[in-house]
């Protein structure tokens, strides 16, 4: 199961990519309610989003990012049949990618 | 010559190592730089992004933000600006324990536009700054917070 979703909309003038990833998004300082140990920080670090293979948008983030964290962006000019890819990389080395198909 | 032979393979190692420590510092510094994300107050984190440089406040940057936030840890955020050629936008809370929240590159074939979700700890100002052809520009907006979002 992947934790990205994408989600596109082609419009008049431009076309809407929505993403929205399954991820913690722990701050660090968040305490566990039946423990009271802190659960260690685990978020997102970079977010890459691309165009038919062209980066579009490199975006660093903190904690300050909601959990499950939800993007959108415009492109200018996209066909039906182009690619949009959406990858990540956490602070504790996970990472992934998906891609998604403009209709 | 035993002594050069060892000199020469300590010195291929230490070569090595260099070339190494330099090429993941380099890969690290191009992902993410933890010093853009420290704990700190607002003034210092501006003045580390932004040394020397002059923040002109624009009205050219609209920011959709809620007026109140009911919960702290989803604040929904749209920005659109009509400046032109902006590669770079930042966005900060002034008054979260680490008050740079994202900083995004954009591509010219991009609008100028991006929506996304963060927390806010307390009532307190949004500030979007963005860079265009060397120049800064910046706008800020209060969101007052009813229940904070921070740690928890």
């Amino acid at each position: 199961m992947s934790t990205i979703k994408i989600r596109s909309k082609r419009l008049d003038d431009y076309t809407l990519v929505r993403t929205l990833i399954a991820h913690p998004m722990e701050t660090g300082k968040r305490k566990n309610e039946e423990t009271g140990e802190l659960v260690p920080a685990h978020f997102i670090q970079t977010l890459t989003f691309a165009h038919n293979n062209k980066v579009m948008s490199e975006c660093q983030m903190g904690f300050g990012v909601s959990k499950n964290p939800f993007f959108s962006f415009r492109l200018k000019s996209a066909q039906a049949g182009d690619t949009v890819t959406i990858s990540w990389h956490d602070n504790l080395g996970y990472h992934e990618r998906k891609e998604h198909i403009i209709q | 010559m035993r002594s050069t032979r060892r000199d020469f393979i300590n010195k291929m190692l230490i070569l090595a190592g260099y070339t190494i420590s330099l090429s993941i510092s380099k890969l690290s510094a191009a992902n993410w730089l933890a010093s853009d994300f420290r704990h700190q107050a607002i003034n210092t984190t501006l003045a580390e992004l932004f040394p020397d440089k002059t923040l002109q406040t624009s009205d050219k940057i609209h920011l959709k933000l809620p007026r109140t936030a009911e919960n702290g840890s989803v604040v929904p955020i749209t920005i659109t600006s009509s400046i032109e050629n902006i590669d770079t936008v930042y966005i900060l809370s002034e008054k979260n324990p680490v008050p740079l929240i994202a900083k995004f590159s954009l591509n010219p074939d991009l609008e100028t536009f991006i929506g996304a979700r963060f927390k806010m700890k307390e009532t307190c100002d949004v500030i979007v700054i963005v860079k265009a052809e060397e120049q800064y520009y910046q706008t800020r907006q209060k969101v007052k917070v009813t229940l904070g979002g921070c740690g928890g």
